[in-house]
């Protein structure tokens, strides 16, 4: 029961830091722009189905990375100017709806492009054997999860603290307007987090079609949603706060969907958005979000 | 504004309505359940404008309200002796009688509003994201037990044998129905102080407008009409829970932004245009002319095309096709006093 148990808690982490991941990514944007972007998993879709054709075309693991990079990030640019820009003005909620379109579309066009059954995606699945430590079994990428989340993070937060631009970012993230006022450029600013945002995305892409190698138009939506869930959770108004939501939620489910007896796994998804619901009652500004943030109504 | 302009107001949703239904009508049954179909959308999306249009909080949870309505439409409207052979597991007390249309209908709305009731009692103290993140948990969890719980419905199979009562008047009448429904609530004094709090939360607040309990009313009352819908649905197709998920609450959505969510006149044209939209490319898929215009389209371009629109649309036009005002003869009443909502943008 100990291995199971330590075993459980292992993969809890692997999947606590993709979705730690896929928060930062998710974070800031908002943090820039406050807009929710629902489409993020579709970049994460449209990365994995990058990763799935070079396999397809018998490209080395190195080559297959570089297209799925490019992709997102191309992608995750065209949106920034295509759809976040001319709503920037607009509500969150309209700014919300219309990446949920963007989401839709993209998911459509995979759907006619590639079909309902999707492509495997192949080339790294040798990261899929375990590794024994003690009586553990270690998957690889559980491991490679960790380390490039980590890394991902730790550069992250150079890069935040330590250069102009990361402190353009963080005072944008602020207070727009006043950050504007001082010298910062909005479209510097804004281009970064969403290019930051987009190569995060990618990364994710990689970690996910390792584990799971069939890449279908549907790819990436549920975790968006878990995703979302954490962030808000967690607390959007800080990114420390949404990334700590975000890996939260990925561990409590990898927890959660250990311990629950096998008959009653069907139902993880109704205790983890359940969990949601009364942290969010209990909690309205985040879990852990500092508390002077209240809101007004 | 008078009665008397108040009244136009209405006239155009229901006038539109009729006039679908009556362009329904005149086609072969084929095409005829394209505009049920259309007529069921426009229900939901009303209710759905009953909440978010008043409110303006978000709601990603409305098409569980859907679901448990057409849950407890189906399962009790099923012939008895056909109960045991299409959900085994059922409990015994839902399997011993069956209901006839209308009771149908009516407890369909029922449990969608006693459901909304229910859930926002906790959930209507949150706003802005944490509610709309809140409100998809709802949907999550109800399409989650719904689709593993076989002992209240149908589990991961679709319904069968649902007597299939929704037809074109039925499905008109319902959307009427919602619509006097919405409008009655709107201009209702309760709407009126959740349009308050939509405005200035702060300044309804302070004049003695309790927000928590005009969201739960809006909120219950915008549940019912979705779970009405949701058995007008289950009386027409024999759906699954996968019918009542995520594309739903997308498109309906869609709906209300593309038809403009801050009127009834926009939900509606909303409803109809986008559905309207949808048909035309479905049956062009299929590769059939439509009014001697013959197109062949690859099928999924309809699903591209809808997400292409809606984010056209809200790009281009915010505020939707309708600019989020109400139905009015411009020409034949008096110039209309600027409704309050761009009065306080403009102050």
């Amino acid at each position: 029961m100990a291995a199971l148990n330590a075993q459980t808690v292992v993969d809890a982490i692997g999947l606590g830091a993709i979705y730690g991941l896929m928060a930062v990514g998710i974070g800031l944007v908002f943090g820039v722009l406050r807009l929710v972007n629902f489409a993020y998993g579709q970049l994460v879709m449209a990365g994995a189905f990058a990763l799935a054709l070079s396999s397809e075309w018998d490209w080395p693991a190195w080559a297959g990375i570089a297209l799925c990079l490019a992709v997102v990030v191309a992608l995750s640019m065209a949106m920034n100017v295509l759809v976040f820009r001319p709503l920037r003005a607009e509500s969150p909620a309209v700014m919300l709806v219309a990446t949920f379109a963007v989401a839709f579309l993209l998911q459509s066009v995979a759907l006619l492009w590639f079909g309902p059954l999707g492509k495997p995606a192949s080339s790294l699945a040798s990261l899929n054997r375990p590794v024994t430590i003690g009586d553990v079994d270690i998957r690889k990428i559980t491991i490679a999860a960790i380390v490039v989340a980590a890394i991902c993070l730790a550069g992250l937060v150079l890069l935040l603290e330590r250069t102009t631009i990361g402190l353009h970012m963080r005072a944008a993230a602020m207070d727009f307007a006043t950050a504007r006022l001082l010298g910062v450029r909005a479209e510097r600013v804004i281009g970064t987090a969403v290019l930051l945002s987009g190569v995060l995305a990618a990364a994710v892409a990689v970690l996910l079609t390792v584990q799971s190698p069939l890449v279908t138009p549907g790819f990436g939506l549920n975790q968006t949603i878990v995703v979302l869930a954490g962030v808000v959770v967690g607390g959007m108004n800080r990114l420390l706060s949404a990334t700590l939501g975000g890996f939260s939620i990925g561990f409590v489910s990898g927890l959660l969907g250990g311990a629950l007896p096998t008959a009653q796994s069907q139902y993880l998804p109704s205790v983890v958005f359940g969990l949601v619901i009364l942290v969010l009652l209990i909690r309205p500004g985040g879990l852990f979000a500092r508390a002077e943030v209240t809101e007004r109504v | 504004m008078n009665a008397r302009g108040r009244t136009v107001q209405v006239v155009g949703p229901v006038a539109l309505v009729v006039l679908a239904g009556l362009l329904g009508s005149l086609f072969a049954r084929e095409t005829e359940i394209y505009f049920i179909n259309a007529l069921i959308s426009v229900v939901i999306v009303v209710a759905l404008y009953v909440f978010v249009g008043n409110s303006g909080v978000l709601s990603f949870g409305h098409a569980s309200f859907v679901a448990v309505g057409a849950w407890a439409a189906g399962v009790l409207s099923v012939p008895v002796d056909e109960k045991a052979g299409i959900f085994p597991a059922l409990f015994p007390v839902l399997g011993e009688q069956t209901v006839g249309n209308v009771a149908s209908l009516c407890i369909a709305a029922a449990v969608g509003g006693v459901y909304a009731l229910l859930v926002g009692l906790p959930l209507m103290r949150l706003s802005g994201l944490t509610a709309g993140i809140a409100t998809f948990a709802v949907l999550e969890i109800t399409h989650n037990v719904l689709r593993y719980w076989d002992r209240i419905g149908p589990g991961t199979n679709s319904f069968s044998s649902v007597p299939e009562t929704t037809g074109l008047l039925q499905a008109a009448l319902g959307a009427v129905i919602a619509i006097l429904f919405a409008f009655a609530y709107q201009t209702s004094r309760l709407g009126r102080q959740l349009r308050a709090i939509r405005e200035d939360a702060a300044a309804a607040r302070a004049v003695g407008i309790p927000i928590v309990r005009q969201r739960l009313w809006a909120f219950g009352l915008s549940g019912a009409l979705a779970g009405f819908a949701g058995g007008l649905y289950v009386h027409f197709l024999p759906i699954s829970t996968e019918d009542v998920y995520l594309s739903l609450t997308f498109i309906t959505l869609a709906m209300l932004v593309i038809g403009g969510a801050g009127s009834l006149w926009g939900a509606v044209v909303g409803g109809l245009a986008v559905s309207a939209l949808d048909s035309f490319l479905a049956e062009a898929e299929s590769g059939v002319g439509l009014a001697g215009l013959s197109v062949d389209l690859p099928s999924g371009t309809r699903l591209i095309a809808v997400g292409f629109l809606m984010a056209l649309v809200l790009v281009l036009r915010p505020s939707g096709l309708t600019g989020g005002r109400e139905f009015s003869f411009p020409r034949l009443t008096r110039p209309p006093e600027p409704p309050t909502t761009e009065r306080s943008a403009a102050a």
